[in-house]
């Protein structure tokens, strides 16, 4: 029986967590000398008043909505890949594969395969997890955070030993050739003379990962594919029943997720630093975790997600820049966010639950809602 | 015998347990509505209703896991406040539940003064105990061997630790879940004598059941619930099995199954020297070889946990086994790459599995994702990769009417149907298949008398159109009723096979407990 009607438990639920979030937040602002207020509209102003702060903020829930999207697939088969970050990494290495070493004419031609090369070699990282969760029952957890510190050192050695170029002393790439580069929401806004700042780093692939929400979508919710993930995810013994194989699910979904972590190479490599450097991610793969969560493993919930914390971590950046607060306490707030929403998700909830029964009819059942479930 | 007591013991007049007016609701469901009951000291009351009739929720008041809305509970004519089961315990009680809430490697000693030690120090605990269980053991001919593990007794023998985890804690007041639910017809025969030592001791027992034979077997006044209240409180003598499912059901309930004898054709299902080795290395089957003919149902009677799931689990391809078996003639593959149940369902082999939630359904699935559910590569069902949803929701729509599945709300999703719902949301999804055989586990495990009918009804009809059926049911009336033969397990092997109006209860029960050879 549905104690609460699905919206609440789909907006209400996260709307209150934010707020607690945000209300302790402000006790630790007040706690160390400034105005928890002025120190909120410094965020508001920083990460949404002018375009520049919009294209940072964009431009940071695109790597989210990536990496929560990849946690979200992931999770519909309740598996737990805490290896975005590494599978982002390696996303960024397939990235600069191809735009180094595939002469393009044109961005329009390269992003396509460039997709392509991120997906696979993120892809390709999730594979061996994938494969020893699916065949030798090591747990998904274990497998995929220990690949994200493997990922990281073996980008190490490539850029130091291998892609650096010969005259430079940086751990990087060189740049990727000018045919490769993204247009920016500059450029995409100029053509229906809409200004927007030249400087923020928001560009196309923005509406890649708008795509890929809706892609992700139907995945789940409208293919056969979609159907056995979720089955299997919500219970692997009914699957088995069902002639499912759990391990062809858990390759599959790995490898999608996977496949969308390194995704993001495209925004942050591709289309802001247009080379490959050394700690690219910038901890994105694990953000996701926390968007995916709140998201409640959904593309819409993990779009507005992203975008929260995309908010979070600009207006963060202009809050170090204009006040005393450090930069440290930045990943306070985006902890506490993450703690609210997602771990203390029940604090919320219970009561809610009881102030809805309270105010249900004590007898006859509810008027039955035909609507779609949000879940679609 | 009731009336004699009452005579004999001047404080009889108190009951044991009073209850008034306790009202209870989950949040629209009223879950017991202004119930009132007397139970007198050294009776054994029956509380009898269907699944979702309130009876757990009224006992789980009475043992202080839920606050009753309203009402009073009067302990020997006392009012008390139960609110938990430490208190309950305080105040007397005794609860066994249906599911045995024992460590498994731990010995029946130390299950028994698990919770209830009386100091840091464990040795003095367990010397008290093992002299209390001796005696307990012998007075009530209870068998139980307190040095042994729980892991390596029996079922039956596990309830019996129960219930002296019950009588260690000075229980008066015994209460009793379901008991039978998992013995033996031999073993539930053994409770009963155990029942009624106690009951001579000056003991009050409550025992919650849908068996109506046990109730006119064992309990002196019975209380029949439905949705939430107590509709009845009869002494059993003067009252019939008829009676008592009218009573529960509200309208009048067919006991026994209609059907024509069987008109079995050809052989459908062979199967032959079926083994199955689990992972532990232990040998589920050993050896099983049956058949089943088109338009019969073949039983398979057995106490749980005798290899019947596992026949089904090899049947239905999710179990993998060495042996032959043939479905219409043709080979089917046990280990191989077409041994799972997509190759099976392709195979004309329908399965409606033992455990519906485990199993049978996702239970956060939707009613019509889960009509999809085994068959969701069926092209009715897809558009390319694509799930065609709304051809699966129409499909749904007619097989809520058909199996008259309520709520008829094709959104809702299956943990909200009541166990009778859902059963019939599996069994539509599989008979309408029009499979060639249909295996069948449990297929009235936690369901209403209502429905039960129902179903057998539709078994009977899917018989008549020629399918073949394998049964598997732990329940003996089922067994009884609806085959055409019956097959015993015990132990991974066929203990026999017998016609259901050649053999009896008594029999079978024999066959079951691995005792071969004619009933005396």
């Amino acid at each position: 029986m549905d104690a609460m009607p699905k919206w609440a438990d789909v907006i209400l639920i996260p709307l209150i967590s934010l707020l607690l979030a945000f209300i302790v937040s402000g006790l630790i602002v007040f706690a160390i000398g400034e105005n928890p207020w002025r120190a909120l509209q410094i965020m508001i102003s920083g990460a949404l008043g002018s375009t520049y702060g919009w294209g940072y903020t964009l431009y940071y829930a695109t790597n989210f909505i990536f990496t929560g999207l990849a946690v979200a697939v992931a999770f519909q088969a309740r598996l737990f890949n805490i290896g975005g970050e590494g599978q982002a990494t390696l996303g960024g290495l397939g990235v600069a594969m191809v735009c180094l070493y595939i002469p393009f004419p044109h961005w329009a031609m390269a992003l396509p395969v460039a997709v392509l090369g991120a997906a696979l070699f993120g892809a390709l990282w999730a594979t061996i997890p994938a494969y020893l969760q699916a065949r030798r029952g090591s747990h998904i957890v274990i497998t995929t955070i220990m690949f994200n510190f493997i990922g990281a050192a073996f980008l190490n050695y490539l850029l130091v030993e291998v892609l650096r170029p010969p005259t430079s002393m940086n751990p990087a790439t060189a740049r990727f050739p000018e045919a490769t580069n993204l247009p920016t929401l500059h450029d995409v806004l100029a053509v229906f003379d809409i200004s927007f700042s030249r400087a923020a780093p928001a560009n196309v692939a923005f509406f890649v990962a708008i795509l890929a929400c809706f892609a992700v979508w139907v995945l789940i919710w409208r293919t056969r594919l979609g159907y056995q993930i979720r089955a299997y995810g919500n219970s692997e013994s009914a699957a088995i029943y069902a002639g499912i194989s759990p391990e062809k699910i858990i390759m599959i979904v790995m490898l999608i997720s996977g496949g969308l972590a390194g995704m993001m190479a495209i925004n942050n490599v591709m289309g802001e630093a247009e080379r490959l450097i050394q700690n690219a991610t910038e901890g994105a793969g694990f953000i996701g975790i926390a968007v995916a969560l709140m998201g409640r493993s959904h593309p819409i919930g993990v779009f507005l997600a992203a975008l929260l914390f995309g908010f979070l971590y600009q207006g963060g950046a202009e809050l170090a820049l204009t006040t005393r607060i450090p930069a440290d306490l930045i990943v306070v707030i985006q902890a506490l966010v993450i703690l609210f929403t997602g771990a203390l998700d029940n604090m919320v909830r219970a009561p809610l639950k009881a102030l809805f029964l309270s105010f249900r009819p004590p007898e006859g059942p509810k008027p039955e809602r035909k609507t779609t479930s949000p879940a679609e | 015998m009731r009336d004699t007591i009452t005579q004999e013991r001047p404080d009889a007049a108190v009951p044991a347990i009073e209850l008034r007016g306790i009202s209870k609701a989950f949040g629209p469901v009223q879950a017991n509505k202004d119930i009132s009951l007397r139970v007198m000291p050294g009776t054994i009351h029956g509380i009898i209703g269907e699944n979702g009739a309130g009876k757990s929720t009224l006992m789980s008041i009475l043992y202080g896991f839920y606050k009753a809305d309203q009402g009073q509970i009067l302990i020997n004519g006392k009012p008390t406040q139960i609110p938990d089961s430490q208190a309950a315990i305080a105040a007397g009680i005794g609860m066994v539940f249906q599911h045995f809430k024992l460590v498994e490697n731990f010995t029946v000693l130390e299950n028994v003064v698990l919770g209830a030690e009386d100091g840091g120090l464990l040795r003095p605990s367990l010397a008290k105990a093992r002299k209390l269980l001796t005696d307990l053991s012998k007075e009530y001919e209870l068998n139980v061997d307190p040095d042994a593990l729980i892991e390596n007794i029996g079922v039956g023998i596990q309830q019996r630790v129960e219930i002296l985890k019950a009588l260690y804690r000075r229980a008066d007041i015994l209460i009793l879940d379901e008991p039978t639910g998992v013995l033996t017809p031999a073993e539930a025969d053994h409770l009963f004598r155990i029942l009624k030592g106690l009951k001579d001791e000056g003991k009050t027992i409550i025992m919650i059941t849908h068996k109506l034979r046990e109730i006119m077997e064992i309990t002196d006044t019975v209380s029949v619930m439905r949705r939430g209240e107590m509709t009845a409180t009869v002494k059993t003598s003067e009252t019939s099995p008829e009676e008592l499912a009218e009573l529960m059901v509200g309208r009048k309930v067919l006991l026994h199954v209609d059907k024509k004898p069987a008109t079995p054709g050809a052989k459908v299902l062979e199967v032959e020297n079926l083994r199955v080795v689990d992972e532990k290395g232990v040998e589920r089957l050993r050896g099983v070889s049956l058949d089943v003919c088109a338009g019969e149902i073949v039983g398979i009677a057995g106490v749980s946990g005798n290899g019947q799931s596992e026949l089904l689990e090899v049947l239905g391809g999710y179990q993998t086994a060495t042996g032959m078996v043939r479905v219409n003639g043709q080979d089917i593959d046990l280990t191989g790459r077409f041994s799972d149940g997509q190759s099976r369902r392709a195979r004309g082999i329908a399965h409606v599995p033992e455990d519906r939630q485990r199993e049978g359904l996702v239970m956060e699935f939707t009613a019509w994702e889960n009509i999809a559910f085994g068959y969701h590569n069926d092209p009715r069902y897809c558009r390319g990769p694509l799930m065609d949803n709304n051809a699966l929701r129409e499909d749904t729509e007619g097989k809520i009417e058909r199996f008259d599945i309520r709520p008829a709300n094709c959104w809702q999703t299956a943990k909200s149907f009541s166990g009778g719902n859902q059963q019939k949301i599996v069994l539509a999804r599989e008979m309408e298949r029009d499979p060639d055989l249909l295996l069948v586990g449990q297929p009235t495990r936690g369901v209403d008398i209502g429905a039960i009918e129902f179903i057998h009804k539709q078994l009977i009809a899917l018989r008549d159109q020629g399918k073949a059926i394998l049964l598997v049911s732990v329940e003996l009336d089922e067994i009884l009723s609806l085959s055409d033969r019956i097959i015993v397990m015990f132990d991974g092997r066929i203990m026999g096979e017998r016609l259901p109006d050649q053999t009896d209860e008594k029999e079978l029960g024999l066959l079951m407990a691995g005792i071969q050879g004619k009933a005396a």
